[in-house]
Parts: structure tokens; C-alpha cells; sequence
């Protein structure tokens, strides 16, 4: 399994209503690609990955695509993304969320 | 033989009782279901509150400031400090302050400067690195991570897994290897600082648990100055040792608070649920789960207090921890699983406690030396020379 969430972006005007009612981590990107935001669908979402990344579009709008991963362990995936994209950027990824996180060095 | 609470334990345990439902349950409602922190400005409130009970370091001997609390009492607050979702993993947020690693309190003057004080200052934070891909039950036999000599420094090569909170803390005790020929006899514990050039959080380690994520470490040609050794050079196993024999205690205390509460929110639920007419209390199904219930929490609670009322005497208690361990580990995991059934549906949907409670429970049994580990551990005593 890979560390890093590297499944295809999608396109978010065609699969937004879609998306699964279920606890797990997304990505958000702009038209550039560059990652504009990570959250998490977490156990008090209201429909999992779609009411999570409605809200995350409200704070931030120009998100274009997205990818995600069903799971629920979400809270620890969720940071381990965090952590991956300072790690390979420099800098932390915007987010909904104000939980904690550490460092990776990943491989 | 004394079974009552002094009236004093009754005081503090009433304090802190108090404190879990009138401040922590509160602020559980709006947190996410598998939270594991408070938000920074709740945490301050409730860490003075902590201060003004005089409560807070529980764990801090009081000759570095810690309040004077002997074992058993301190068991019992670990009971209390449980009873709430996050409560095994997570007791009250941290709020009531935590000692670190409790191995620094031997270490040298210099280390206790740069690492014991400011740990006691909540300026750092640590990790205990012992288990390995290679093993964890075994730390004897199974730890493959090597510290070579160089100069004045050591060089460490390895990996470490299952570590919790690596990725945020300052430092860590890590046992390496430095004699390949002595097995338990051959492992040192270095002090290393997570920015040591070769130190690696490789990934996090999702696992059932909500809380306090699990890591993988990788050491590669990391140099570690020998002064960093904390105790003696091939003397760290003792270290290893201690540490998983004390902490079976309150390990056994916290399943205890969970089963306690879990079994208590049955008890409120049974008489007002009603199924074909008739309350789930009135079935026999249902008072016999709760019997059973009663019994699990009940063996628990002695068996456990009587492993710290040992410790608390200096005698020997190795046994007594072990029992701790396994019994309340398991027991733990019965009663919320009884607890869950009586919920229906209602007990694994995320607005109740239970499927957390369940899920974490259910590591209680492996971590801190699996419930098989314990037996063999309490069997070598009790069989003896016999087993040699």
C-alpha cells in the first residue's frame, strides 16, 4: 500500500455528487494541480466525503479535482498526508481541520 | 485486610469522578468520534484546573514536583481517568499532565537537564523505542537495530515499529544492540534526538486504534554521542524490563475505567429499552450479561490493585502484573463486547462509545506483552525452577 495518496485525480464538476457517504481522507487540487487542500470524512460528517468536501469547497473555491480514500482510520491517514505533504513540499497543506500532526521522512 | 477506600482515596477519586463527568463529557460531544486531542484553549482551561486540584503530574515523583500519591490511589484515579470515549488511549486529554518517560527520572545530571526537565515542563516530548519488525514480545532476543562504536559516538543501524508519537517528539529511548554474543545482556538504551541526522519516521502505522498513531522507524548511520547512553552500556534490556512490568498497572486500570462505563451506560439503558413488549432488563439473557458484567470489573479491580498495593511495598510484583494485565485486558474486552450487544445497533454506530471502545479494547490484549507473554511470564513463577 502505498504512503502517499497517488490515485488519479477526478475531476470534481463530473463526481462530486458521487462520492462516497463514507469516512475517509481527500485531496483537493487547483487548476495548476497543486494540492489547495486535505481533510478527512470523519465519524461526525453527515454523508461522509460528500458533505466533507462540500464544506472544504466553501473555504476553498477553486479546487478543480479530487481524489480520495475510503477509510476509517481516517484520522491517522489523514495526518500522515499532512505530514507527506510538508515532507515533500516544504510546507504544510491548507486544511478544514486544526488537529495536530508530527513529521515523516518518508523513504 | 482492609478492602474499603481510606477516606481520603474516596475524596481524591470523588474529585476526579467529578472532573471526567462534569469536563471532559462535555466537550466529547462535539469532538470527532475518534479525536484524541483537545482544542488548544480547552486544554489550557482544563491543565489549570488540574494545577488548582493540585492534581496535575500525576506520574512526576513528588522530589520533581509531582503530587505525593502512592500506587494504589494513583490505580484508582487511572480507573477514573478512563471513563470517557478517548479514555483508553487518551485519559482526559492529557490534562492531568504525564510524567514522560519515567526512565529519565535514573538518568545523569546532563540528561536530566536537557531531557527529564523540560519533558516535566511540557517544553518536549518522547518516545519509547523498543519493538521491532523483528518482534516485539521478545525484546531480548528480537532487538536487530546495531550500535557500533566510533570515537566517542555510537553508530546506529535499524528500524523500529509500533513506536507511538515518534513523528511528534523531540527525542526518544531507543535499545540498540552493542554485543551481538550477550542476547538480553547485549542491548543498550541511547537517548536520540528526532533530529539526529539518519533518524526516520518512515510512515504511520494505521491500525485499529483512534488514538496515538503508531510509527515505523529507520536509523541509518546515525551517530549518537556515548554520553547519550542512559544508564549503563548492555544494561538497557533492565531498563526495557522495568518499564513493561511497571506500566502493566495502569495499562490494567484503564481497561478497567472503560469496562466500568461501559457496563454503567447498560445498566441506564437496559430498564428504558423495550423489546416484544417488555424491557431488556426483565430477560434473563440480559441480567446474566450484566452479572457477568459485575464480576468481570469486579476480579479486575482487586487483582489489579493488589499488583500495586506489591509495588507500592517495594515487594516483588512481577507476577501480580502480569495477572493485572492479562485479566483486565480481557475481561475489558467481554464487557464491552456484552455492552455493545445490548445496544443492538445502536452499539456499533459511531454516536455511542462502544465501537471505539471495542476496537481499542481489542489491543489491549497485544500491546505491553500480549495476554500469551503473561501467561508465560506468570507461569515461569509459579512453576519455577521446575521450568528450567
Amino acid at each position: 500500500m502505498s504512503v502517499r495518496l497517488d490515485k488519479p485525480w477526478l475531476p470534481l464538476d463530473e463526481v462530486q455528487a458521487g462520492l462516497p457517504a463514507k469516512m475517509g481522507v481527500f485531496q483537493l487540487a487547483d487548476a495548476t494541480g497543486e494540492i489547495c487542500c486535505i481533510g478527512y470524512a470523519g465519524g461526525h460528517s453527515l454523508r461522509g466525503l460528500v458533505s466533507a468536501v462540500e464544506e472544504a469547497l466553501e473555504r476553498f473555491p477553486l479546487a478543480v479535482s479530487v481524489r480520495y480514500e475510503v477509510t476509517t482510520a481516517y484520522l491517522s491517514r489523514y495526518r500522515e498526508l499532512m505530514m507527506l505533504h510538508q515532507a515533500d513540499f516544504g510546507h504544510p497543506a491548507p486544511t478544514p481541520h486544526n488537529d495536530g500532526y508530527g513529521r515523516l521522512s518518508p523513504a | 485486610m482492609d478492602l474499603e477506600l481510606s477516606e481520603e482515596q474516596s475524596m481524591i477519586v470523588g474529585v476526579v469522578r467529578r472532573y471526567v463527568r462534569e469536563e471532559i463529557l462535555p466537550l466529547e460531544q462535539s469532538l470527532d468520534p475518534d479525536a484524541d486531542e483537545l482544542n488548544p484553549e480547552d486544554k489550557k482551561r482544563l491543565v489549570e484546573k488540574t494545577r488548582e486540584m493540585g492534581l496535575y503530574g500525576l506520574d512526576i515523583p513528588p522530589e520533581y514536583g509531582g503530587p505525593e500519591i502512592d500506587l494504589v490511589t494513583r490505580t484508582l484515579l487511572a480507573i477514573e481517568m478512563s471513563q470517557h470515549r478517548a479514555g483508553l488511549y487518551a485519559p482526559c486529554y492529557g490534562t492531568f499532565g504525564g510524567a514522560g518517560l519515567a526512565q529519565l527520572f535514573e538518568a545523569t545530571d546532563a540528561q536530566k537537564e536537557k531531557y527529564l526537565y523540560p519533558t516535566l515542563k511540557g517544553e518536549k516530548s518522547g518516545f519509547f523505542g523498543l519493538s521491532e519488525p523483528s518482534g516485539g514480545s521478545d525484546p531480548a532476543r528480537a532487538i536487530q537495530t546495531r550500535a557500533v562504536k566510533d570515537g566517542d559516538d555510537y553508530v546506529i543501524n535499524g528500524s523500529k515499529l509500533w513506536i507511538s508519537g515518534a513523528d511528534q517528539a523531540d527525542y526518544g529511548l531507543v535499545f540498540a544492540r552493542t554485543d551481538t554474543d550477550k542476547g538480553r545482556n547485549g542491548v543498550t538504551c541511547f537517548i536520540v534526538d528526532t533530529d539526529t541526522p539518519g533518524f526516520h519516521v518512515r510512515r504511520v502505522v494505521h491500525t485499529l486504534r483512534s488514538a496515538r498513531h503508531a510509527t515505523e522507524l529507520q536509523f541509518e548511520d546515525m551517530r549518537v554521542p556515548a554520553d547519550n547512553i542512559l544508564g549503563e552500556l548492555n544494561k538497557g534490556f533492565a531498563i526495557a524490563n522495568d518499564r513493561l512490568t511497571r506500566q502493566r498497572i495502569p495499562y490494567a486500570a484503564g481497561c478497567i475505567g472503560v469496562a466500568i462505563k461501559a457496563h454503567e451506560m447498560a445498566l441506564e439503558y437496559v430498564p428504558q429499552r423495550e423489546t416484544f413488549g417488555a424491557p431488556l432488563s426483565t430477560r434473563q439473557a440480559i441480567q446474566w450479561m450484566l452479572v457477568d458484567n459485575e464480576i468481570d470489573i469486579k476480579q479486575s479491580t482487586w487483582i489489579t490493585l493488589e499488583a500495586a498495593a506489591k509495588a507500592e511495598r517495594g515487594e516483588p510484583f512481577r507476577k501480580e502484573a502480569a495477572m493485572a494485565k492479562l485479566v483486565a485486558t480481557e475481561a475489558g474486552g467481554r464487557v464491552v463486547d456484552r455492552c455493545m450487544q445490548m445496544f443492538g445497533g445502536l452499539g456499533v454506530a459511531k454516536d455511542l462509545p462502544f465501537e471505539r471502545w471495542f476496537r481499542e479494547m481489542r489491543i489491549r490484549r497485544i500491546g505491553e506483552g500480549p495476554s500469551e507473554v503473561q501467561r508465560h511470564v506468570i507461569a515461569r513463577d509459579i512453576l519455577g525452577a521446575s521450568l528450567r
